[in-house]
């Protein structure tokens, strides 16, 4: 039975946890014995007399705490070196944190209560600086923390002088996460790069070409052009032609990545455009700002659970997505009752007339929320992306954004394919007169399919809400590429649509590192108008005869 | 000879319409020019000087009216392109001015000073010849001319037609807007070109020589109403206008319809870009703002405002809206949008035919 093997699996995950608690309470208790009873009261000490004028007193304190290797310390140490470290009149030692003025315990960090007063800087000269910096840099590239060893490894990368590699080599021997590793790896190869003992120097390139990251060019560039050793000379040559063809590629790959996720949101704008096209024949230029009222719908909504809903507004995306899409419904509907269905038959007259609805809507929108771009945040379980190579990074909301786009075009799919609505849009869509004898309402599945269009759109406006700026005058941006988009994908044909706006959004960002975005954007253009030469229909015509 | 000449004004407009013409030519074209040439500045009847360039500005408007009423209200193409077209002959002749003034922009180099700013050493290929008035007035126009008609002849001899060539041409002017707007392509990026100091000699900030350039506005905008009414009272125009009608049935009949539209769509861009080469010296700028496609659709509006097909009522719409543009983006900034956007929807709901039907209609039913 399913519930008694779930019960079962929280039976177990129970033990495991029990398990667990019991093994971080023992390692708990363990590291607070040592550092309490044995390192603690002796590191205080030092400290303490970090605060001595004598610099050779110093020198030894600092000896002795990097004997130490307790990560407790890094906080103070630094504190030392940019001069927050202050002393009390009973000599025990603060440090305040950067642009900060309380006072807080040199090991735990947290702020001591009551402040003492009558405290005074550390000196701090010169000399103390350099003896502090590497003993910093130990502690800090053996600290437990992997973001810390991270940092403290591209830091020491940076410096690079023999102390630093030194210090570096010796904590690479033991580090055991990966990425750390390749960082440690990355700066003790830059810096075999440039010594002159060959041994040293093929070592480094083959790591360099293990390594393939592009940060090692300028030396792997100097060794290819200047070293006697030929043999040397040409190793380097080829390890740079290794990553540079893998930046390549990586690059291809990046481009790719960015020209779906552009489809994805032309695919979202042009998906009720094209509906509306190929049913009613009219172009809605207010089309964009149903996207500019979705993603202004989303900002709203974030808004309110800011306000009434703190605890939750990490989820706020998820109510934005109905709410844009019924918002940008009824705003649709609303439009094709009022205005659109007055000017049937007459397409350039809805042209016009719908471009003065944008109008009136991007005023709107500027008076009520203001002219400037308004900020929508990403909830942090889209923050941050799959790292798939070195220097390649999948943003997570890029990839939601494409899967989003993928369950919208299946669902309209879904809805125009297999539902009984579905059937009747596509009857009138290839001949209204006939459809309306066999008794459809031609006029309700018209004002439906409206709205259902700009509520597309209103999903469209969501999903472009997370990966770019949100103004008013959003729509307009997107409003032309769409229309090509339709152009060249053919009226009516889901396909067609995503077809094309797959290719435009992926041509577009494959011709952007060479020919610029603009130039881009004019390529794509004349080869829209070259194309349509060639199949004035679209990408997929409607088979048979089809009214002109 | 002369009789015959007599009846084909006739057949363009009747007398008492010639009349009328007559009597607005001579206000716009003697009365105006007079009052603010000859009465002192404190008559009651005096034209104040910062007035005439804004009148100038909207005869521009009546020419690109006109222009855009030939193809839209006789050919049946609503194009969204003629913001590009305008701009282009308005950049033609700021090439001129700016070449006109070389060595005196504040770097003093015989380089304009954009480039100066850009580190360019001489002048791109495509500003050469622009020192000569001549050839940059007809680079003006036969420049967008050729544009225009390069893009017509793929885009009717391939049937796109109806909305579908509206926004191809609207892609195309956005695509010209962000060329233009790169400081690489040579024509001063976002700012465009400007403080022009002469044209032809005259200093630009003389009162005579804008009283000047208007004149040149209005009598171009009168040869350009009487070539338009020549055109579509001749035979070509009446095909022309079957064509819009009924395509296929003109194709049937043996005309060739992909020509007509093309001879008239590429005479409608011209026009439009002779117009942006008057317009250029009297404001003293030209950006690629210009090439928005807000801008193509504003100028949709006039004639939809005017009346479709009627040549006069465009004229009549380009001046009522530009003066209430005029008016009311300095007295009610934010209330321009909506006004503008509110005339789009009332115009296409109730005023299908323009100012010129609802007269029209007015007329008919009192006789």
């Amino acid at each position: 039975m399913p519930t008694s093997v779930g019960i079962g699996n929280f039976r177990r995950l129970g033990e495991v946890l029990t398990v667990l608690r019991i093994a971080f309470i023992v390692a708990g208790l363990v590291g607070v014995i040592r550092s309490d009873a044995n390192a603690a009261e002796p590191l205080e000490e030092s400290l303490r007399e970090l605060a001595s004028p004598d610099s050779d007193v110093v020198e030894r304190r600092l000896n002795e705490l990097a004997a130490s290797g307790n990560a407790a310390l890094i906080p103070a140490l630094e504190a030392l070196c940019d001069a927050r470290l202050r002393v009390a009149p009973d000599g025990a030692v603060y440090y305040t944190a950067p642009k900060e003025r309380t006072l807080r315990h040199p090991l735990t960090g947290t702020i001591v209560d009551p402040q003492p007063s009558g405290t005074h800087e550390v000196e701090v000269n010169n000399q103390i600086r350099r003896q502090a910096l590497p003993v910093l840099a130990e502690l800090k590239l053996r600290s437990p923390a992997e973001a810390v060893r991270m940092a403290a490894a591209q830091e020491l990368d940076g410096r690079g002088d023999a102390e630093s590699v030194a210090i570096l080599r010796s904590a690479f021997k033991d580090e055991q996460v990966k990425r750390v590793r390749d960082a440690m790896a990355l700066a003790l190869a830059r810096w075999d790069l440039q010594s002159t003992d060959p041994e040293r120097q093929i070592a480094a390139l083959a790591i360099a070409r293990a390594l393939g990251t592009s940060s090692l060019k300028g030396e792997l560039k100097r060794l290819a052009g200047a070293t006697p050793d030929a043999s040397i000379r040409k190793a380097a040559a080829q390890a740079l032609d290794d990553i540079e063809s893998r930046q390549h590629f990586l690059d291809a790959v990046g481009a790719l990545f960015h020209g779906i996720s552009l489809a994805s949101i032309l695919l979202l704008a042009a998906l009720g455009l094209a509906v509306t096209f190929g049913l009613l024949g009219v172009i809605n230029m207010a089309h964009g700002e149903m996207l500019m009222l979705g993603a202004y719908a989303t900002y709203a909504v974030q808004m309110a659970f800011e306000r009434w809903l703190p605890g939750l507004v990490r989820y706020y995306l998820l109510a934005a997505v109905p709410v844009s899409f019924l918002a940008t419904l009824l705003a649709g509907v609303l439009l094709e009752k009022t205005v659109i269905r007055f000017l049937y038959g007459r397409p350039l007259e809805t042209l016009l007339a719908t471009w003065g609805i944008s109008l009136g809507l991007i005023q709107t929108v500027r008076l009520i929320f203001g002219a400037q771009n308004v900020a929508v945040a990403n909830p942090d379980w889209l923050g941050g992306g799959i790292e798939i190579a070195n220097g390649l990074v999948l943003p997570y909301n890029r990839l939601a954004v494409i899967a989003f786009a993928v369950a919208v075009a299946v669902a309209v799919w879904l809805l125009l394919q297999r539902t009984r609505l579905g059937l009747q849009v596509r009857a009138v869509t290839q001949n209204r007169a006939m459809a309306s004898c066999l008794g459809i309402a031609t006029r309700r599945i018209d004002m439906w399919m409206f709205g259902l269009g700009s509520g597309i759109a209103g999903l469209g406006g969501v999903a472009l809400s997370q990966i770019g700026n949100v103004g008013p005058e959003l729509g307009q941006t997107y409003i032309i590429d769409s229309f090509m988009v339709v152009v060249l994908g053919g009226v009516g044909r889901l396909a067609g649509t995503i077809v094309a706006s797959l290719g435009l959004g992926v041509i577009n960002k494959f011709l952007e590192p060479f020919a610029g975005a603009v130039l881009g954007k004019i390529v794509v253009l004349a080869f829209i108008i070259l194309f349509i030469q060639r199949r004035p229909q679209g990408i997929f015509a409607i088979k048979g005869r089809v009214e002109a | 000879m002369f009789a015959r000449a007599r009846q084909r004004l006739l057949e363009m407009h009747s007398a008492r319409a010639w009349l009328g013409i007559l009597a607005a030519t001579t206000v716009i074209l003697l009365l105006l020019p007079l009052s603010n040439g000859v009465l002192a500045p404190s008559s009651a009847l005096h034209l104040p000087d910062y007035l005439v360039p804004l009148l100038g500005k909207f005869l521009c408007f009546a020419i690109v009216a006109l222009a855009m009423d030939l193809i839209w209200g006789f050919a049946g193409i609503l194009s969204l392109g003629h913001g590009l077209f305008f701009a282009l002959g308005g950049y033609a002749m700021g090439m001129h001015l700016m070449r006109s003034m070389a060595g005196e922009g504040v770097y003093r180099s015989a380089l304009p000073d954009f480039m100066v700013f850009l580190d360019w050493k001489t002048l791109p290929w495509y500003w050469r010849g622009f020192d000569s008035f001549p050839f940059a007035l007809a680079a003006a126009v036969v420049g967008p001319g050729l544009l225009a008609m390069v893009f017509g002849y793929f885009a009717f001899r391939s049937k796109i037609k109806g909305v579908y060539f509206s926004i191809v041409t609207q892609a195309l002017t956005y695509a010209a807007m962000l060329l233009f707007f790169q400081n690489s392509a040579g024509f001063g990026g976002n700012n465009g070109l400007t403080d022009f100091k002469r044209l032809l000699g005259f200093s630009l900030h003389a009162p005579t020589t804008r009283l000047g350039l208007y004149v040149v506005s209005g009598l171009t905008l009168l040869f350009s109403y009487v070539a338009c009414r020549y055109i579509v009272t001749s035979k070509f125009g009446r095909v022309l206008t079957a064509i819009r009608d009924a395509e296929l049935k003109a194709r049937f009949c043996g005309y060739e319809s992909t020509h007509y539209k093309l001879f008239v769509w590429t005479f409608s861009a011209a026009l439009c870009a002779l117009a942006g080469a008057l317009y250029v010296p009297q404001v003293g700028i030209i950006n690629p703002s210009e090439m928005q496609p807000s801008s193509s659709i504003e100028m949709a509006i006039w004639v939809a405002v005017g009346g479709r097909g009627s040549l006069a009522g465009p004229i009549l719409g380009a001046w009522l809206i530009n003066a209430g543009k005029s008016w009311l983006t300095a007295a009610f900034p934010s209330a321009w949008l909506y006004a503008l956007g509110a005339l789009f929807i009332l115009v296409t709901l109730f005023l299908p035919q323009g100012i010129a039907g609802a007269i029209a209609r007015l007329t008919r039913r009192r006789s």
